[in-house]
C-alpha cells in the first residue's frame, strides 16, 4: 500500500460516518529492521513491516475506540463496527469531540531520507560489528560488549475524520547503540553510548563507541558514599528525562481532572528566573519532531514557561473543549493501538551562558549524574516526591572526583524547579521527547550508606 | 501447511526454523473523573517466523497467515540468517501438550459490555465513600484472550490458549500537605469469575485508604536501615535483586553477578526462591511458553544455595541442556527471550507480626511499585507505595513515597527473617529489552537487615 494508499483508507472510513455520528481513522505502517551483533558475529536480525487501523466513534457526546492489527478490508469493517458499539457504553460527555479544521498552516518539515531505504543489510550489519570493535578496542578495561545494534524505521501515518481533518506524515529514524562492560578485578560497570539520526549520514560512529567506554570505564571504583545534601548537577540525558517528567506534569486533561501539582499555579513563579520551556515540535532538529499532532491539527510551538512562571498547559481537542481554550495541537498516540491523549514532543530549554566545566567549578562540591534508575516507581507526578536510583562522580574542587554508586537522589519536582542555579550552553539533540542541557539544582538529598 | 512453510525457512540452510502464530483480542474499558471515558476493543493476529543458523538467528513476521503471507515471511527469515549452506529439510510434527494452569470458567468475550462497564461504576463509587479528602479516581478493567500456536523444525507442535483479566483502580486524595495517591489493582490468568473471588469495592476501598494514609506522611528517611517487606508484593524485590540476574542470556555474556555460582551459597539460608509458570491462576501463568515447551515450576536457589538459572530454548540448545519452559515474547512481531513467570520466596517460619516486634528502628513496606536492575552490577532500585516507620518494635507514622536501592547479592545475604504468611501480589509487566510480559510474584513478611532509603529527611 502506498502513502496514498493509506490516506485514501482513512478518508474512506471516515466517509462511512452516520448522521449524527462523527469518525476518525487514523491508519498507520511501519517498516523496521533491527541487527543485533555480539563477538563478531550477527546474534539476530529482525526485519518487518506492520500497519494497522485505529477507529474512533462519537455519537451522542459519548466515544469509543478499537483497533485492528490489520488493514484488510473486512477487518477494518469489522473494527469500526466494533467502535460504534463500544461508544454506547461510554458515559455522556459534552466535551467529547473530534478535532476541526482550525487554519493553523503545517510547517514544512522534511523528517524522511530516502537514503535510508537504500541502505543495504550488508552494510548495516558493517556499522554494528564496527561499533562492537571500536568499543572493545577502545580501553584495555572494556571486558564485554554486552550488545551493540543497528536499528532503522520507516513510519507512515494518515488521519481523516468526518470532520474535515486531513493530515499524512512520515518520518525515517535509525541508530547504533552499544551497551559497554567495564571491569577490573572483580568489579564491573556498565554504561551505554549511541548515535541517531534521520538518515545513515546522521550516525557518529566514534561518538557512540567513545561515549560507552568512557561512561563505563570513569565507574570503576564507584563506591557508596555519605548520606547528605547537596547540589547535583545533571548530564544532559538526564535534564532532558527530568524536563518530560516536568512536561507530564503541565498536561491540561490532569489538571481540569485535579491530579496536576502545577494545576492552580499558572501565572506564577513555579521555577527559577532562568529557566524558560518551550514545547516546539515543528523545530525540524527536535528528534519528536512533527508537523501535525495524533488528531490531524498542525503542530505548534508552546512556550510553556517563561521566566520560571508557568505560561500554558498542553491541551488536545477533547481537554480545550473543556477547559474553554484551544487546542495546542499536543495530542500524543502510541501507535494505532490507542486514542489521543496529551503530551510534549520536542521540549527544549532556553540554554544558559556557561558550559558544563563552569558549571562544575561554580559548584565547587556536589554529585554529577550519570545515570538514573527507577523513574517509574520513584517519581510521584501526582504529589510530586521524587526518588530515584543514581550514579555519577562527587564534584571535588570544582572538579570531577571519585564515582559513586548505589545512591539515591531525592526532593520534590516542585523544589528541584525552584532550586535550579545554572543552566549550561551544551545543547544535545537526544533520542528523545526533550533536549539535553547540563542542568544543577541544588540541596537534593543523596542516600548512602 | 506448516510443515512446508517451514521447509521453506530452511530451504537455503539453516539448523532450525519455527513458526509462531497468535491471535489476539482485548477489551478494556477506563473510568476516570466520574465517567466512563471510553470502551477499548482490539485485536492482533500474525506470525513471527525464526530462522537459526549458526550463531545468527533471522527473523520476520507478517500478519498475513495465508500460505503466501507465511512463506514469504519464511524466506525473508531465512535469507536474514544468511545461510551458508543448502540441504533438503523433512519436518515431520509432533504435538506437545501440557497441561493448563487452571481452568476458565467464564470466557470474558461471552460477558456484556454493560457487565464490565458496570464494575468501574461501582469501583468509583466505593473510594469516593472512603472519605471526603478522596479528590479523583480512575479505573480500569481488561480482559485479554490470547490463543498461540508454535511448529518447528525439531518437531514440536503446540497450542495455548490463554485468558486473563483484570482490574486497577488510583485514587487522588488531597489535604494540607498537597496531593497523594493510591493504587491497587488484581489480575489472574483467569476469566470473569476474577470478580466472584474479588469484589471491586474493597479494592476500591484499599486504593483510597493509601492515598488518605499518605496525607498525613512525612518524608522517608534519607540513609541505611532495616527493612521490613509485607507479605504479597515485595516479591518485586526478588525479581530485581536475583531475578533477571539468573535469566541464562545475560548469563551466557557474563553479565550477571551470578554467573558461575551453580552451587554456591548466594543469599541467606531462609531463602529458597522458586519461577514456576504452572501457577496457576497467577498472572505470569501459562501451559505452553511461546516457543513451544511445557511451563515448569523451577527451582532457582535453594535454601541459600544457587541451584539453576532460566533458560529458553535458544540458550537451553547451545548449551546441551533441557530448557525451563521461560521462553517467552511480548507478541508475535518479537523474537523470543529467557523471562520470568511467576517468582516467589517459598514460605518461612517467624510469626510475621514477631518480625516487626523484633525490629527496634526501620522501615515498613506494605505496598511496593515497580523497580529496575543492572544484571551486570547487581544494583536495583525499587519504589514504595505504602511504607511506615517502625520505632521500638512497633509502626507509627507514614511515610511518602521513596525509592530504595541494594546491590542483590548483598540484598539476598541481608535477608535475616522470613514469616510463614506467604502471599502473591498483583499484576505486574516485567520489561526488558523493549517488551513487556505479564509476571507474578509473591513473598511471606521478611526483613532485610540493612538497605538505602531514598527519602528525603534530615
Amino acid at each position: 500500500m502506498s502513502a496514498g494508499e493509506l490516506s485514501e483508507l482513512a478518508e474512506r472510513v471516515a466517509g462511512w460516518a452516520r448522521d449524527g455520528e462523527q469518525v476518525e481513522a487514523f491508519v498507520a505502517r511501519g517498516r523496521d529492521t533491527e541487527i543485533q551483533v555480539y563477538s563478531g558475529e550477527v546474534e539476530s536480525l529482525s526485519s518487518a513491516e506492520s500497519a494497522g487501523i485505529g477507529i474512533r466513534v462519537v455519537a451522542g457526546g459519548r466515544q469509543g475506540f478499537a483497533y485492528a492489527g490489520s488493514l484488510a478490508a473486512d477487518v477494518v469493517e469489522e473494527t469500526l463496527a466494533e467502535a460504534r458499539d463500544n461508544a454506547g457504553f461510554a458515559s455522556p460527555d459534552e466535551w467529547v469531540g473530534l478535532a476541526v479544521p482550525d487554519g493553523v498552516v503545517a510547517a514544512d518539515l522534511d523528517l524522511w531520507r530516502d537514503d535510508l531505504a537504500a541502505f543495504a543489510t550488508a552494510d548495516k550489519v558493517s556499522l554494528a560489528l564496527d561499533l562492537e570493535k571500536a568499543v572493545r578496542a577502545g580501553d584495555p578495561r572494556i571486558r564485554q560488549v554486552e550488545s551493540a545494534e543497528w536499528g532503522d524505521g520507516a513510519y507512515e501515518s494518515a488521519i481523516a475524520t468526518s470532520t474535515g481533518i486531513r493530515a499524512a506524515w512520515r518520518r525515517t529514524v535509525c541508530y547504533v547503540s552499544a551497551q559497554a562492560v567495564a571491569g577490573e578485578g572483580s568489579e564491573t560497570q556498565t554504561a551505554s553510548g549511541y548515535s541517531v539520526g534521520r538518515g545513515p549520514g546522521d550516525i557518529d560512529l566514534a561518538k557512540a563507541a567513545s561515549d560507552a567506554v568512557e561512561r563505563s570505564t570513569r565507574l570503576l571504583g564507584a563506591t557508596k558514599p555519605r548520606s547528605g545534601h547537596l547540589t547535583v548537577v545533571f548530564e544532559p540525558r538526564i535534564t532532558a528525562t527530568l524536563l518530560a517528567l516536568i512536561a507530564g506534569t503541565l498536561d491540561g486533561e490532569a489538571v481540569l481532572k485535579g491530579r496536576s501539582l502545577f494545576g492552580d499555579r499558572l501565572g506564577q513563579a513555579v521555577a527559577a528566573p532562568s529557566l524558560t520551556l518551550v514545547d516546539d515540535p515543528t523545530d525540524p532538529d527536535a528528534y519528536g519532531a512533527t508537523a501535525y499532532d495524533a488528531e490531524g491539527l498542525a503542530t505548534r510551538r508552546n512556550a510553556l514557561i517563561e521566566g520560571g512562571v508557568l505560561e500554558k498547559f498542553l491541551y488536545n481537542t477533547y481537554s480545550a473543549r473543556r477547559a474553554g481554550t484551544v487546542s495546542t495541537a499536543s495530542a500524543v498516540r502510541a501507535g494505532f493501538k490507542s486514542g489521543p491523549g496529551t503530551g510534549a514532543r520536542a521540549l527544549s530549554v532556553l540554554p544558559g551562558a556557561t558550559g558544563p566545566d563552569e558549571i562544575l567549578a561554580s559548584v565547587g562540591d556536589g554529585l554529577l549524574v550519570q545515570s538514573v534508575s527507577g523513574l517509574h516507581s520513584g517519581v510521584n507526578p501526582v504529589s510530586g516526591d521524587f526518588s530515584v536510583g543514581a550514579e555519577g562522580m562527587l564534584i571535588e574542587g570544582g572538579a570531577i572526583g571519585r564515582p559513586v554508586r548505589e545512591l539515591t537522589i531525592a526532593s520534590t519536582l516542585q523544589r528541584m524547579l525552584q532550586d535550579i542555579v545554572a543552566i549550561g550552553n551544551d545543547i544535545e539533540r537526544l533520542p528523545s521527547s526533550a533536549t539535553g542541557v547540563t542542568l544543577a539544582i541544588a540541596d537534593v538529598s543523596m542516600s548512602g550508606a | 501447511m506448516i510443515e512446508r512453510v517451514l521447509a521453506r525457512a530452511l530451504r537455503s540452510g539453516g539448523d532450525f526454523a519455527e513458526v509462531f502464530a497468535e491471535d489476539r483480542r482485548s477489551s478494556a474499558a477506563r473510568l476516570d473523573d466520574g465517567r466512563v471515558e471510553d470502551m477499548v476493543s482490539g485485536r492482533d493476529r500474525g506470525a513471527g517466523i525464526r530462522v537459526v543458523v549458526g550463531e545468527t538467528t533471522g527473523f520476520a513476521h507478517t500478519s498475513d497467515l495465508s500460505e503466501r503471507g507465511l512463506t514469504e515471511a519464511a524466506e525473508a527469515a531465512g535469507a536474514a540468517a544468511r545461510s551458508a549452506a543448502g540441504g533438503v529439510h523433512e519436518i515431520s510434527l509432533r504435538r506437545v501438550d501440557a497441561p493448563a494452569p487452571n481452568g476458565v470458567d467464564v470466557l470474558p468475550e461471552s460477558v456484556g459490555k454493560a457487565t464490565k462497564v458496570g464494575l468501574l461504576a461501582r469501583a468509583d463509587e466505593a473510594a469516593r465513600q472512603a472519605g471526603s479528602a478522596v479528590r479523583q479516581v480512575s479505573a480500569v478493567y481488561g480482559d485479554s484472550r490470547r490463543r498461540i500456536l508454535v511448529a518447528n523444525s525439531d518437531g514440536v507442535l503446540a497450542s495455548d490458549d490463554q485468558v486473563k483479566t483484570r482490574f486497577a483502580i488510583s485514587v487522588v486524595a488531597s489535604g494540607d500537605t498537597g496531593m497523594q495517591t493510591g493504587r491497587e489493582s488484581i489480575g489472574h490468568t483467569v476469566g470473569f469469575e476474577l470478580f466472584d473471588r474479588y469484589r471491586v469495592e474493597d479494592l476500591a476501598a484499599e486504593a483510597a485508604g493509601r492515598a488518605l494514609a499518605k496525607l498525613r506522611a512525612r518524608p522517608a528517611p534519607s540513609g541505611s536501615v532495616p527493612i521490613v517487606i509485607k507479605r504479597g508484593s515485595g516479591g518485586i524485590l526478588f525479581h530485581e535483586a536475583c531475578g533477571h540476574g539468573l535469566e541464562a542470556d545475560h548469563i551466557a555474556k557474563d553479565v550477571s553477578v551470578f554467573a558461575g555460582k551453580v552451587g554456591e551459597q548466594v543469599a541467606s539460608p531462609l531463602v529458597t526462591l522458586i519461577d514456576d509458570g504452572t501457577m496457576g491462576p497467577e498472572w505470569g501463568a501459562y501451559a505452553i511458553d511461546d516457543e513451544g515447551h511445557p511451563a515448569a515450576r523451577n527451582v532457582l536457589i535453594d535454601k541459600g544455595v544457587l541451584t539453576d538459572y532460566m533458560w529458553d530454548w535458544l540458550r537451553a540448545r547451545k548449551d546441551g541442556r533441557a530448557g525451563t519452559g521461560n521462553g517467552r515474547r511480548e507478541t508475535y512481531q518479537h523474537l523470543p527471550m529467557v523471562r520470568m513467570t511467576n517468582t516467589y520466596l517459598a514460605n518461612g517460619t517467624e510469626d510475621p507480626d514477631e518480625i516487626i516486634r523484633q525490629t527496634p528502628h526501620g522501615v515498613y513496606v506494605a505496598q511496593l511499585g515497580g523497580g529496575q536492575v543492572n544484571t551486570a552490577t547487581g544494583d536495583f532500585v525499587f519504589g514504595m507505595t505504602e511504607a511506615y516507620l517502625i520505632e521500638n518494635g512497633e509502626l507509627t507514622e507514614p511515610l511518602r513515597d521513596a525509592n530504595l536501592i541494594g546491590n542483590g547479592p548483598q540484598a539476598l545475604l541481608d535477608i535475616d527473617a522470613v514469616g510463614d504468611d506467604f502471599a502473591m501480589g498483583g499484576p505486574g509487566t516485567c520489561g526488558k529489552q523493549g517488551q513487556g510480559v505479564p509476571v507474578g510474584t509473591g513473598q511471606p513478611t521478611l526483613r532485610v537487615k540493612a538497605m538505602t532509603v531514598g527519602g528525603t529527611a534530615r
